[in-house]
């Protein structure tokens, strides 16, 4: 069985006259979780856009093998005032396969509820959406990528603005889906990608290195993707030290 | 006036306007209302707006040409939503400026056509306003047709009416046609807005698309109930209104208005859980 169950291969995108992405090469494992770093502007919700489709592609292809991708968007792309059950959050992920003009049957509930368990939201199913905390949040939106059981998912900064308990559950879940199915994951925090990803994605534009955290110990991939110093404390951070030009 | 003496001239066969135009009223105000819920929800309450605007131009060459008024709004009303939409896929512009534009400039292009027309402050004095008067029996079933067209559109499309509202990104991805349906959204909120124009007159006719929506939200957490509130509180309002216009001799239309306004600021007020005074006490 192909080990990848996701491939961009010489991805360029064009985003309103400019580069987003160029030439990017990136293949994501089956069973792994996997980091995606770099700084602000970097192309890294364009890579997810392009994988899932929803960019045109200027250059390049990307396979994605059986089962799709699932994806998990940033907390804010979802209208959390909407008055929503938590089910009928994750429902929403199903319209698609329930067809049009047809409602929700009992195997489509069953997989909500499933869905909610796995992200232990299991008892806050009829909760409406806009009474959650930030971390319950994200969980629902992984609920919903959940429900229609991809091979990969797709998180695009799940971290953000969440607390240190929240972001430690959310962690305990992501590892638990890569090992079952395969995660990527989009990130600013590069400590906590770089202890808990089993192989990380650096780019800036495009794909500037990749491999597990132990293999990527030469500062000047960390200098060239984040465009900073041999003394910037970012590489004190992650435990590297610049050799001396 | 009591509501007896109400009800005896709503039979009374010299009154015979009176009642057609209580039916119009009542069935725009529900239709108004269903759609309302998606506009007030996604935030469109300006669309709205325009395409009250902008189905006036459609109307001032139907009366021109003695055609019928339902057919013209209806496609001067999709004309402007697919101008904006196509216009607003210019990046440059953000869609409420070529909302903006349009919608003024098919308002313009109303009041020069309707100009052309004899006894032309009359008419156009019925178009902004309302009036209950005029309704040909015809009327009644092309508002009726439409209603129960619209609702079914809404009960068969509401998943993924929803899907997009949540959340656009992820509907694309999941692989929804996006575009088509904000264009269903877009003609459905033209219909309605169509047929509640006569009664209740282009200015006020967005009232009736948000008001009842708006208060609608402010009783309910769950969207089902919402879209059922919404409907009945337009048609109540309505039927309230329509009332007080006749009995006090007060236009129709921002009669109809005002009830609705009352409405909505006494949930503002009083709803159970969002409510001013329930937050206040709790």
């Amino acid at each position: 069985m192909n080990p990848d169950v996701l491939t961009l291969t010489g991805v360029t995108v064009r985003l309103g006259g400019r580069t987003a992405l160029e030439d990017a090469t990136v293949s994501v494992r089956r069973g792994a979780f996997t980091g995606l770093v770099g700084p602000n502007g970097a192309g890294k919700t364009t890579l997810l856009r392009a994988a899932l489709g929803l960019v045109p592609l200027t250059a390049g292809s990307v396979t994605l093998s059986g089962g799709g991708a699932g994806y998990v968007p940033q907390r804010h792309e979802f209208a959390w005032d909407f008055p929503a059950s938590v089910q009928d959050a994750v429902m929403s992920g199903l319209v698609r396969r329930i067809g049009l003009f047809r409602r929700p049957g009992v195997r489509h509930w069953t997989a909500v509820w499933d869905a909610l368990d796995r992200v232990r939201l299991g008892d806050l199913r009829k909760r409406p959406v806009g009474e959650l905390s930030g971390g319950q949040r994200q969980r629902v939106l992984v609920a919903r990528a959940l429900v229609v059981d991809p091979a990969v998912l797709l998180l695009d900064e799940p971290f953000t603005g969440l607390d240190m308990p929240s972001q430690e559950l959310l962690t305990g879940l992501f590892t638990a889906l890569a090992r079952e199915r395969s995660v990527l994951m989009a990130t600013h925090d590069l400590s906590a990608a770089a202890y808990t990803c089993d192989r990380l994605i650096l780019m800036n534009r495009t794909v500037v290195g990749e491999g597990p955290f132990a293999d990527l110990k030469d500062p000047g991939i960390w200098m060239r993707t984040f465009q900073v110093g041999a003394d910037s404390h970012l590489l004190k951070t992650l435990g590297l030290t610049a050799v001396e030009a | 006036m009591t509501p007896v003496d109400f009800l005896a001239d709503l039979v009374n066969p010299d009154l015979a306007f009176l009642p057609k135009a209580l039916a119009v009223a009542v069935m725009a105000a529900i239709m108004c209302g269903a759609v309302g819920c998606y506009v007030v929800l996604r935030g469109m309450a300006f669309i709205g707006d325009a395409v009250a605007h902008a189905v006036f131009p459609g109307l001032a060459v139907a009366f021109l040409l003695s055609g019928s008024l339902v057919v013209g709004g209806t496609i001067a009303g999709v004309v402007t939503a697919l101008l904006v939409a196509v216009f607003s896929q210019n990046r440059r512009l953000k869609e409420d400026s070529v909302i903006g534009v349009f919608f003024v400039a098919a308002f313009a292009l109303g009041i020069v056509v309707i100009s052309r027309a004899p006894g032309y402050a009359g008419s156009l004095q019925q178009f902004l306003f309302g009036s209950i008067t005029g309704i040909p029996d015809r009327d009644l079933y092309v508002v009726g047709g439409t209603g129960l067209a619209l609702l079914l559109v809404i009960v068969l499309l509401h998943k993924e009416f929803v899907a997009v509202s949540l959340d656009r990104e992820t509907a694309r991805a999941l692989g929804l046609r996006v575009f088509q349906l904000d264009l269903v959204l877009y003609v459905l909120v033209t219909l309605a807005v169509v047929m509640a124009v006569q009664t209740i007159g282009n200015i006020l006719v967005l009232a009736l698309l948000v008001t009842p929506a708006s208060t609608a939200r402010l009783l309910t957490d769950r969207l089902p109930a919402m879209m059922l509130l919404a409907p009945a509180i337009g048609a109540g309002s309505a039927l309230v209104g329509l009332y007080l216009s006749w009995s006090w001799d007060l236009p129709v239309g921002g009669t109809i208005v005002l009830v609705l306004t009352a409405v909505f600021l006494t949930a503002y007020l009083f709803a159970p859980r969002h409510g001013v005074v329930m937050r206040t006490l709790e």
